[in-house]
């Protein structure tokens, strides 16, 4: 057993999104995943007796555990995303566990934006159907770089290899348009608990590993950009007191990258360049600092930096333009219409946008492209072409999911309407000329 | 070549000093919910972490129930003392007698309800347009569902069918006049990886989660505090146990767990194979299978 209060031996963190509508037994997957690796509390669990008890049911109904909201209970389906918490020693896991309804698509988009893995559901009596589609072009769309898919409900199916196998072929021919980098399947019974934590007595056929230990072994630590530096500056540090009379520091997220004391860095949009002088985490100083840790860097030259700026890596610099290219999932009852206006965020700028073009829209279900369509509704997906008012400093969102993203704002109400992932520009833009600038 | 790996507890807080900048940057008036317990503890190094040498760019408001602990009251003072930032206390109590919080009939009644109307009181007066607080998703389901930005209209309700998509780490702080979000930057720790912090960082927390002894009374399955808020029925015998508290509240809801914790570690080592979740002993969220979500509606934190 690994020493809980030993500081020098660090656990991972894996977020992970689960998709499948209540059918697939997707909740009763995180339930016995949360139970089998001692992870549910007792009184949860009576809990969840109780409610047992109240509904007549005979069998626990673990989704009861991830569905919190009145509404959930009374409907007896996920509304909203729902995120749980589970450790094994080496290993620290998120899920977000998103409803599969298609009304609720904006919700799975949600759930995906941020995971490192998505646990796609199928029905083993059913095999790939839409929904299956659906979950898995969302999960390619916001750049999940591995997917599982989980064959459920084997005990429907008489554990039968035949009916896995059918399944797996289905979706691999299926999955080549979608680009998603890693594929593993497993066939489990989330009710049984077969292959989920342990593997299943009843299918010696199935060589591979159960859920839980795919999930703590599976390597994340390379699906991080640490080529292209990028630090957005969040909020300048000036405490304007006596000892610290004149310090300036930048603070932020480092997006993607490394970043080095000493190293050159260029400042844009200004197109201004600098060293690094100091690397600052609270009262530590470092000498490295990389992708995602929220450091303060103080640069050598007095620039102007204001937050909004980016402090970039000298020898790979990131997209300067206003005319953006991009994947856009729309997420509200008012559809996006060509020529309106919406407040854009992107890492940390604000800014107002216009749409230009609607290129086409992507039938999320068959991934056939509509060339006619003239609006994007609720749940819908589209390649969008935007003018921002001022430059936006990005990447594309296939090599940077932080500057590669963005959500739209409805000015007048201020709701989030739409999520984008900028496409790679086809033409590079002329690039500011940067070694003219002495400071 | 270095692997740059990152512990979760490095990622865990490098997220959240994100969203403390990303508030402290868009937001007029922000203001930090202070309970003493551990969760604001840790919201307070987060808050270092995000803006020293400076100061915080926001002050800190501790909702006084009245019916605190006074080992918590004390420290509270003390810490804020060390750490040299302004702090606002707004009494439950002060909401009583002006008659904008109304106390249930009858004793031994939590006052922790009657925190929302205090609290939204004290957001109307210093017209606070953002308010961070140190609730976890998971504590309890309908905070499970809740977003890090969690809007909250005239009436400081929260609706639970109408939150805004959250996505990446961009999140949407815009506001009209009256209307405020509460924001919760340890949304995604647990109560294991608070106390790996709290060891990691050395950071003091208030005597009461350590093993002491007390005088203590069983009542719903859990022990209570003797204390002059609640006095136990002729029936509940009172007597000395040694005990400690997993989450500081209000004396009359928060139970005590027998426990021979007497350090951070014991602590670690303790709740690695607890069977009972963290709130379990809360009085408050017993109630009912949503009470959680029925008390954030009228606006509890």
């Amino acid at each position: 057993m690994t020493d809980l209060t030993d500081e020098n031996s660090p656990t991972e963190l894996l977020r992970f999104s689960t998709c499948g509508s209540v059918d697939d037994g997707k909740s009763t997957l995180i339930g016995r995943l949360l139970y089998d690796s001692k992870s549910l509390f007792e009184d949860q669990l009576a809990a969840l007796e109780s409610a047992k008890q109240l509904s007549g049911n005979t069998e626990i109904n673990l989704a009861n555990l991830t569905d919190g909201l009145r509404a959930e209970r009374e409907q007896g389906i996920t509304i909203d995303v729902a995120y749980r918490y589970f450790a094994t020693p080496n290993r620290k896991f998120i899920v977000a566990d998103t409803p599969g309804h298609v009304q609720y698509t904006r919700n799975m988009v949600t759930g995906a934006s941020t995971a490192n893995l998505a646990v796609v559901l199928v029905d083993a009596r059913k095999g790939v159907i839409e929904q299956t589609r659906r979950h898995s072009y969302i999960a390619s769309l916001l750049g999940i770089p591995h997917l599982v898919l989980c064959v459920n409900k084997m005990d429907l199916v008489d554990y039968d290899q035949d009916v896995f196998t059918r399944i797996r072929n289905d979706f691999e021919e299926f999955s080549t348009r979608l680009g998603i980098q890693d594929i593993t399947y497993i066939p489990v019974s989330a009710l049984g608990g077969d292959n989920v934590v342990d593997l299943s007595e009843n299918m010696p056929w199935y060589n591979g590993p159960p859920l839980l230990s795919y999930l703590e072994n599976v390597h994340i630590a390379n699906d991080r950009n640490l080529t292209h530096g990028r630090l957005p500056v969040q909020w300048v540090i000036r405490p304007r007191s006596d000892e610290y009379h004149d310090f300036r520091a930048y603070s932020g997220q480092i997006a993607s990258g490394v970043f080095k004391v000493g190293e050159e860095v260029v400042i844009l949009p200004s197109g201004k360049s600098s060293r690094i002088k100091d690397i600052l985490n609270f009262e530590d100083k470092l000498p490295v600092a990389y992708a995602p840790m929220s450091i303060a860097v103080r640069l050598e030259d007095e620039v102007d930096v204001s937050r909004g700026d980016m402090i970039v890596a000298k020898d790979n610099v990131p997209h300067v333009s206003r005319d953006i290219d991009a994947m856009v999932c729309w997420m509200h009852d008012r559809p996006m219409l060509t020529g309106k206006h919406y407040a854009i965020k992107h890492t940390v700028s604000n800014d107002k946008t216009v749409v230009k073009e609607l290129l086409y829209r992507v039938d999320i279900n068959t991934l056939e492209s509509d060339l006619s369509a003239t609006s994007l509704g609720l749940n819908e997906v589209g390649r969008v072409k935007l003018k921002t008012q001022n430059p936006l400093i990005f990447d594309a969102y296939t090599i940077n999911r932080s500057t590669g993203s963005f959500i739209l704002i409805d000015g007048a109400t201020h709701a989030t309407v739409g999520a984008g992932m900028i496409c790679e520009p086809a033409l590079e833009p002329p690039m500011p000329k940067y070694e003219g600038y002495v400071i | 070549m270095e692997n740059y790996q990152l512990s979760h507890l490095d990622a865990l807080e490098s997220e959240s000093i994100q969203i403390m900048r990303e508030v402290a940057a868009e937001f007029e008036r922000p203001v930090l919910l202070f309970s003493g317990g551990k969760d604001s503890l840790i919201m307070l190094r987060i808050a270092e972490k995000a803006f020293r040498p400076a100061r915080f760019p926001f002050p800190i408001m501790h909702v006084d129930t009245g019916h605190n602990f006074p080992e918590v009251l004390e420290f509270r003072d003390r810490l804020i003392e060390e750490i040299g930032e302004r702090l606002i206390v707004r009494k439950v109590e002060d909401a009583i007698e002006k008659g904008i919080a109304v106390e249930t009939e009858g004793g031994d009644v939590s006052r922790n309800r009657l925190q929302s109307p205090t609290l939204l009181n004290a957001i109307e007066e210093f017209k606070f347009d953002a308010a961070f607080g140190g609730g976890r998703r998971d504590e309890e389901k309908a905070r499970a569902k809740e977003r890090i930005f969690s809007f909250r209209d005239e009436f400081g309700q929260w609706d639970p069918k109408n939150q805004r998509p959250e996505l990446w780490n961009l999140y949407n702080g815009r506001i009209f006049s009256g209307e405020n979000i509460r924001v919760f930057p340890i949304s995604d720790w647990t109560e294991l990886d608070v106390w790996q912090y709290i060891q990691r960082e050395n950071l003091e927390v208030p005597s009461i989660y350590f093993s002491h002894d007390r005088e203590v009374f069983y009542r719903d399955n859990q022990w209570l505090s003797a204390s002059p808020y609640m006095a136990p029925r002729d029936s509940e015998e009172v007597v000395v146990k040694n005990i400690r508290f997993r989450t500081v509240g209000d004396m009359v809801c928060t139970g005590a767990i027998e426990s021979k914790a007497l350090c951070v570690s014991d602590i670690i080592n303790e709740i690695a194979v607890f069977r009972v979740s963290e709130r379990g002993g809360r009085a408050d969220d017993r109630f009912s299978e949503t009470a959680m979500e029925d008390r954030k509606k009228e606006g509890y934190f």
